[in-house]
């Protein structure tokens, strides 16, 4: 088995021939081999979309549940088996849309998992609607007018609330995305990678438009500069910044408290639990003082 | 002796809820079965609260509204529940009043000018109804001495000389009006809710995960859990939304941690997609549905059984599910760990139907003995699971081996969409759909085999039969002895089972009345849709108090015309 194929599931795969999805694919594939990380030790987990349906065309473990509930998933997963590498598949609809409250309180908990955000600005899969991140004045399907409201910008978000991995990857650069992905999953506590990912089927403009304004981050960019990270996310008029936005110390991760006290490994392993605990707590339900 | 029934009512704040619990402890203590039951406002302060005691020899555990002895910390409490005091009934408050039958003690002005705070005046008061009720002054002492054992020794001695005083107060207002004595029983009970049941009993279960939104009745479940979490072991977050929180606990269970959330009729609203995603993706999930009134916010801390057809339909599409209603705080710990084992067993969800009267009664029990019910786990053995591992394998009882993700080299694959066997979205309609749909169907026919049968009381003399479930038990059997003073052979078929319903065949030439916290007689519908057996009346209550043997007899026998 070659390393690529190691990680190349057998799953009819029903993205559109050509979609920037196919790279984003191989950037993963790419990160595994390069991080040598054993497939059974990889839950992916995902919502509805077309980002979602990418764990079935890798080889690991994966949960696909439902539309925008793919963090509280992994903050599932991750806690009952912290050995898990967790990932989330998610597209704009899914993370900011339908789960745009879960996106927010990840945030606050910052788990151990990355967050891939496959931003393609359209809600592909239901054909051609406004999402979050569409520009306003934009056209879709369902916003004949144009879109009237302002969009999302998640990524900034997640600067503002001090999320200590941001990054922006393209689609359209997939080593340059799978060093992304590699430094989001090294990197202890929540991970988000929004990735520019034009829709070919519904998109309003070719993938060259975008190829053409995106912007590698170089050196002249600090990551642990918490208000240049904020600028640069800032989405500019027409140009994407391209690379780790902001990367700062990491924080306790979720979990960290019981892990410490309790168990620290996976939950399967701790059960049953020992049951003095629970003799003390019943016994204290006997107002008498006497047991019985 | 004949069971006593205490009633202390007052605002949000000023210590309804500490008198309550001290002399419900006190009483216990002293060998007594003792059994509570709570009716509050939803406010912080204020309002109007009661806290029912009912004290005797032998555990009943059924509420009771008749008063024998009202203690009111408010005026505005004398007027709300003076009405329930028995015409032979003694009413403590702080004062005289005219034309009652009462002891006065000023609890305040005792508790400030002869212990030295106001403060304390929560304890004379428990002091003062010892007295009313013949307790014996030290073994009371010897109880608060434990109950205030965890508070600085002034605080402890305070409390002690704060219930002597009222003890003293009471004992010389009370010699014409309070005839009782409470010299101590044999017993030696248990004093616990549902809400503590619950959690023991899941942390027992092997539960190791509970996400939950605060919502009445149901938070202190995950109360219990993440203040007991060195001692229990279960890990405890409280989630942004029940979506949030219903979802985390299935990727915890997907993960290998036995899991649970615990809501409300609005929190459980939210949840259905979700359980709909436990049912598709065959994850081991039990929910707590604590009931209350609705529809939306209805009455949020009154207690109510409106939820039961809601419970065995929540949820797009067709999944199976059990639903279990428990009637008591000992039924409860039993029914936990029997929805842990079950759910992990069949790999679906399991809704624990229970509701604010449960949640916050307290029940004598003699024993609970853990062992009883062991926790028992279903998954597969990796070892003896082929490389190729299928978590959704056709199998003829629909149960397909479940393997944890990262427990072996074994790859574990699961999705809301309709799948094939290693989980992967499928189209195709009659090789993979329609066997898929039919294999999760087929675990209903192993739960029928599970559930148990409704319990019979005099079935055989009966002409009347009331038909009730969950929460209802204790009151039913109550009801039973009543109607039989009356002249009416009653007998009682309770469940708290619900769904799949057990094989049950209800015997002919009776009177079936249905016995339901709800207005639209949701169990005798299910009854009669599942079992075809016909309704000859109905008796509901929809005011939010719990059902009580009183209520069931009244009611009857104004149906009953």
């Amino acid at each position: 088995m070659s390393e690529i194929s190691k990680y190349t599931s057998q799953a009819e795969n029903q993205w559109c021939p050509g979609c920037p999805n196919f790279s984003i694919l191989e950037a993963y594939k790419k990160a595994f081999v390069e991080m040598d990380l054993p497939p059974h030790r990889i839950c992916m987990v995902s919502g509805i979309g077309q980002a979602a349906k990418l764990p079935h065309y890798l080889r690991c473990n994966f949960f696909n549940g439902l539309h925008g509930r793919a963090l509280p998933v992994a903050v599932g997963v991750k806690t009952a088996n912290p050995e898990l590498t967790t990932i989330v598949s998610t597209g704009d609809g899914d993370a900011y849309g339908e789960g745009g409250n879960h996106f927010l309180h990840t945030l606050r908990r910052n788990p151990d998992i990355t967050v891939v955000v496959h931003n393609n600005e359209i809600y592909a899969l239901t054909k051609g609607q406004a999402s979050p991140t569409t520009p306003a004045g934009e056209k879709r399907t369902l916003q004949v007018r144009g879109v009237d409201v302002a969009p999302l910008d998640m990524p900034a978000v997640a600067v503002l609330h001090h999320c200590t991995f941001v990054a922006r990857g393209f689609a359209g650069e997939v080593d340059h995305l799978k060093d992304l992905l590699v430094a989001a999953l090294k990197h202890p506590g929540l991970a988000v990678v929004d990735v520019i990912q034009p829709c070919i089927t519904w998109g309003t403009r070719p993938v060259t438009w975008y190829r053409d304004r995106v912007r590698k981050l170089g050196d002249e960019h600090d990551p642990a500069d918490w208000e240049a990270a904020l600028s640069q996310t800032l989405r500019k008029e027409e140009e994407f910044p391209i690379g780790i936005l902001y990367q700062s110390e990491p924080r306790p991760v979720f979990g960290h408290g019981y892990r410490e006290s309790v168990v620290d490994g996976p939950l399967y392993r701790a059960m049953p639990t020992d049951r003095s605990g629970l003799e003390e707590i019943l016994a204290s339900f006997r107002p008498s003082g006497v047991s019985a | 002796m004949k069971d006593l029934n205490v009633v202390i009512a007052g605002a949000a704040g000023e210590g309804v809820q500490t008198v309550g619990d001290t002399l419900a402890a006190a009483i216990s203590a002293q060998g007594y079965a003792v059994s509570t039951w709570k009716e509050y406002e939803s406010r912080i302060r204020g309002g109007l609260n009661s806290y029912t005691v009912r004290v005797g020899e032998g555990p009943r555990n059924a509420p009771l509204e008749e008063a024998d002895v009202l203690l009111a910390l408010n005026r505005d409490a004398v007027d709300k529940y003076e009405k329930r005091l028995k015409p032979e009934g003694t009413l403590l408050f702080r004062e005289p009043l005219k034309g009652r039958r009462m002891a006065a003690v000023d609890f305040i002005g005792i508790a400030r000018d002869e212990i030295g705070r106001k403060i304390y005046a929560n304890t004379v008061a428990v002091g003062a109804l010892a007295a009313v009720l013949g307790m014996d002054l030290e073994g009371l002492k010897t109880v608060l001495v434990r109950v205030f054992s965890d508070k600085p020794e002034d605080v402890q001695e305070a409390n002690l000389r704060a219930a002597e005083k009222g003890y003293q107060a009471a004992d010389r207002a009370c010699r014409e009006v309070c005839p009782w004595t409470l010299e101590g029983a044999g017993g030696n009970y248990l004093l616990l809710t549902v809400n503590d049941a619950i959690p023991l009993a899941a942390a027992h279960a092997g539960c190791r995960f509970i996400s939950a939104y605060p919502m009445t009745p149901s938070t202190g479940i995950i109360t219990m859990l993440a203040k007991e979490r060195d001692r229990l072991g279960v890990f405890a977050e409280q989630a942004e939304d029940e979506i949030a929180a219903v979802n985390m606990a299935i990727g915890a269970s997907f993960a290998g941690a036995r899991a649970m959330t615990a809501t409300s009729g609005g929190g459980f609203a939210l949840m259905v997609e979700g359980l709909s995603l436990a049912g598709m993706t065959e994850t081991p999930l039990v929910v707590v549905l604590a009931q209350r009134p609705g529809p939306a916010t209805g009455l949020p801390t009154r207690t109510g059984q409106g939820e039961l057809l809601f419970a065995i339909h929540a949820g797009h599409g067709e999944f199976a599910r059990l639903i279990l209603a428990p009637s008591d705080p000992r039924d409860a710990f039993f029914k936990t760990v029997r929805a842990f084992n079950l759910a992990d067993q069949y790999q679906i969800p399991v809704i624990l139907l229970t509701d604010q009267f449960l949640a916050d009664a307290k029940f004598s029990i003699e024993d609970l003995n853990p062992d009883q019910v062991p926790p028992a786990f279903h998954t597969a053995d990796p070892s003896s699971v082929q490389e190729d591992y299928a978590r959704y394998r056709v199998t003829g009882s629909g149960i397909s081996p479940r393997l944890i993700p990262g427990q072996s080299e074994h790859l574990v694959g699961a999705d809301s969409d309709e799948h094939d066997e290693h989980g992967h979205i499928t189209e195709d309609l009659l090789g993979t759909a329609v066997p898929m749909a039919r294999k999760r169907l087929s675990k209903m026919e192993g739960l029928r085999n599970e559930v148990l049968p409704p319990e019979e009381n005099n079935l055989d003399q009966a002409e009347v039969v009331l038909v009730g479930w969950g929460s209802s038990r204790a009151a039913l059997l109550e009801a039973l002895e009543l109607l039989a003073d009356d002249g009416v052979r009653a007998g009682m078929i309770h469940f708290t089972e619900l769904w799949p319903l057990p094989e049950y065949s209800f015997p002919g030439g009776k009177s079936y009345w249905s016995v339901e916290g709800n207005a639209t007689a949701q169990l005798a519908r299910l009854l009669r849709s599942e079992y075809g057996i016909p309704f000859q009346g109905h008796i509901e209550r929809i005011d939010g108090l719990p059902l009580t043997a009183d209520h069931i007899r009244r009611t009857f026998h104004e149906r009953n015309k």
